[in-house]
C-alpha cells in the first residue's frame, strides 16, 4: 500500500458522541474566525465571479447570514431553518437572475473554505484531522444538498406559477354579443391546456348563458389526433349545456392534417374564417346586422 | 325517490331533485312516456340541474325517453347539465347523440315553443 494509513479516513466511522463532540468543537472554531472566513469566502465568490447580479455589499451581507446558518446547521444537526433561509433566499435573488450553478457554487466554495481552515488549523494532527473531516463532511454536504434542493425547487415552483399564468392569459373567453362568445385560441393545445379550455369554456357558458360559442382556432399552427378529438369532447360538452359550438380559422395544412388522419369532424360546425363564424352565430341566435343606411332606409 | 312530474301546458316537466338509483330512473321513464299520452303532450323538459355524476345508465334512460317520447308525439329536452358533469361525460364517451339539451329550465321551454312554431308553420 503506497497511501500512508493516517491519510485515508478513519476505518471505523466515529461514534454519535464522538461526531457530537467533534461538532461542537468545529462550531466554535468556525465561530471565533467567523469574521476572518467570512470575508475569505465573499472573497472567493467575487474572483470566481459568481452571483455578478449582486453588488459586493450584498453579497458580503448574505454571505454573513448564509455563514450563520450554516454554522448554526453544524451546531444543530437540524435543516428546517436552514432549508426556510434557503427558501427565503431563493425566493430573493431569482427574480435578479441568479443561476442555479452559483447557489451552487456560493455553498461549494464555502465548504471549501472552511475545509482549507480546518486543514490550517489540524495540521500538526493527522488523525485529529481525519477524525474532524469525518463528522464535518456529510454535514457540509447535506447542507449544500438543502440550500441546491430549496434553490431548484423555488424556480421551479416561480417556473409552475408562471406556466399556470400563462395559461390564464392565453384562454380568454369574450363575450361579443348577448349569449355569444368567441374563444380564441392561439399557440400550442396539450392535453392539459385543451382540459382547462374545456373547463373555463363550460363555466362561461353557464354564466353568460351563451347560446352559440366561437371558437377561432387561426392562432393554432398544428393539430394531430389528440388535439383534434379533444376539441370534438370540447363541442360535445358545450353542446351538453345547450350551447352550439361554431369553429373557425382551420388552416389549409390543419384541414390537410385531419383528412389525412381521418379524424371525423362531421359533428362540428365549421366556418372559414372568424367574421364567417360571428355571422353565422349572429344568425343561430337572432340577430341581423346591417348598415345603419339600410335601417333608415327600411325604417 | 320518485321524480314530480309536473304538467305546464303541453308539456310535462321532470324535475330530479336528488341522485336517483337505476330503479328510479326506470319508473321515471315509464311515468313520463305513460303520461305524454295521457296529458297529450307535446314536449318533455327533464331537469338534471341536481345530479352532479351522470353514468352510463343514466343517459341511456335519458335517450330512451326521448326516443320514446319522440315515437308518442313529444319532443323531449335535457335541460341543466353541470359544466362538470358535461365534462366528464364527454370524458366518458358518453354524449347524449340526437337528443336534445339547453341551458336551463326557461331555455328549455323557449326550445320546445320553438319547436311547436316549427311545427306549425310547417301545417
Amino acid at each position: 500500500m503506497s497511501t500512508p494509513k493516517d491519510r485515508t479516513p478513519s476505518p471505523q466511522p466515529p461514534s454519535a458522541e464522538e461526531t457530537a463532540g467533534l461538532l461542537r468543537e468545529l462550531v466554535s472554531h468556525l465561530r471565533q474566525n467567523r469574521t476572518q472566513l467570512r470575508e475569505e469566502w465573499a472573497r472567493r465568490i467575487t474572483r470566481a465571479q459568481l452571483l455578478t447580479a449582486m453588488t459586493e455589499e450584498e453579497i458580503f451581507a448574505e454571505a454573513t447570514s448564509v455563514y450563520d446558518n450554516y454554522v448554526e446547521a453544524l451546531e444543530t444537526g437540524t435543516f428546517e431553518a436552514l432549508q426556510a433561509y434557503a427558501r427565503n433566499l431563493s425566493e430573493r435573488i431569482i427574480p435578479r437572475g441568479v443561476e442555479t450553478h452559483e447557489v451552487v457554487g456560493i455553498v461549494l466554495l464555502l465548504r471549501d473554505v472552511l475545509a482549507r481552515s480546518l486543514f490550517a488549523k489540524y495540521h500538526e494532527d493527522f488523525n485529529k484531522l481525519n477524525r474532524i473531516l469525518d463528522a464535518y463532511e456529510p454535514a457540509a454536504n447535506r447542507i449544500a444538498n438543502t440550500v441546491a434542493v430549496g434553490f431548484v425547487q423555488e424556480r421551479e415552483r416561480v417556473i409552475r406559477q408562471q406556466q399556470e399564468a400563462i395559461r390564464e392569459l392565453s384562454t380568454p373567453v369574450l363575450q361579443v354579443r348577448e349569449r355569444l362568445l368567441i374563444l380564441p385560441i392561439i399557440g400550442v393545445i396539450d392535453p392539459q391546456r385543451a382540459r382547462q379550455l374545456t373547463e373555463q369554456l363550460l363555466r362561461a357558458i353557464r354564466t353568460n348563458r351563451a347560446k352559440v360559442v366561437v371558437i377561432d382556432i387561426t392562432g393554432v399552427a398544428a393539430m394531430d389526433a389528440n388535439v383534434a378529438n379533444n376539441l370534438v369532447q370540447t363541442v360535445e360538452a358545450a353542446r351538453l349545456l345547450g350551447a352550439t359550438v361554431i369553429v373557425t380559422g382551420l388552416s389549409p395544412e390543419i384541414a390537410q392534417t385531419l383528412v389525412t388522419i381521418g379524424v371525423d369532424l362531421s359533428e362540428m360546425a365549421t366556418v372559414g374564417d372568424l367574421q364567417g363564424g360571428i355571422e353565422e352565430a349572429e344568425r343561430l341566435i337572432g340577430y341581423k346586422v346591417l348598415p345603419l343606411s339600410e335601417t333608415t332606409a327600411t325604417a | 325517490m320518485e321524480v314530480p312530474i309536473l304538467k305546464q301546458g303541453t308539456y310535462l316537466i321532470a324535475s330530479i331533485q336528488s341522485a336517483l338509483t337505476d330503479a328510479d330512473l326506470s319508473q321515471l321513464r315509464e311515468a313520463l312516456v305513460a303520461r305524454v299520452g295521457k296529458y297529450r303532450a307535446r314536449g318533455v323538459i327533464v331537469d338534471v340541474t341536481a345530479l352532479d355524476v351522470m353514468d352510463s345508465f343514466a343517459v341511456r334512460t335519458l335517450r330512451d325517453i326521448t326516443h320514446m317520447a319522440r315515437l308518442r308525439g313529444a319532443e323531449t329536452v335535457i335541460v341543466g347539465i353541470q359544466p362538470e358533469v358535461a365534462f366528464a361525460m364527454v370524458q366518458l364517451g358518453l354524449t347524449l347523440k340526437g337528443v336534445a339539451t339547453a341551458l336551463d329550465l326557461e331555455e328549455g321551454l323557449a326550445f320546445l315553443n320553438t319547436k311547436a312554431r316549427e311545427r306549425i308553420d310547417r301545417a
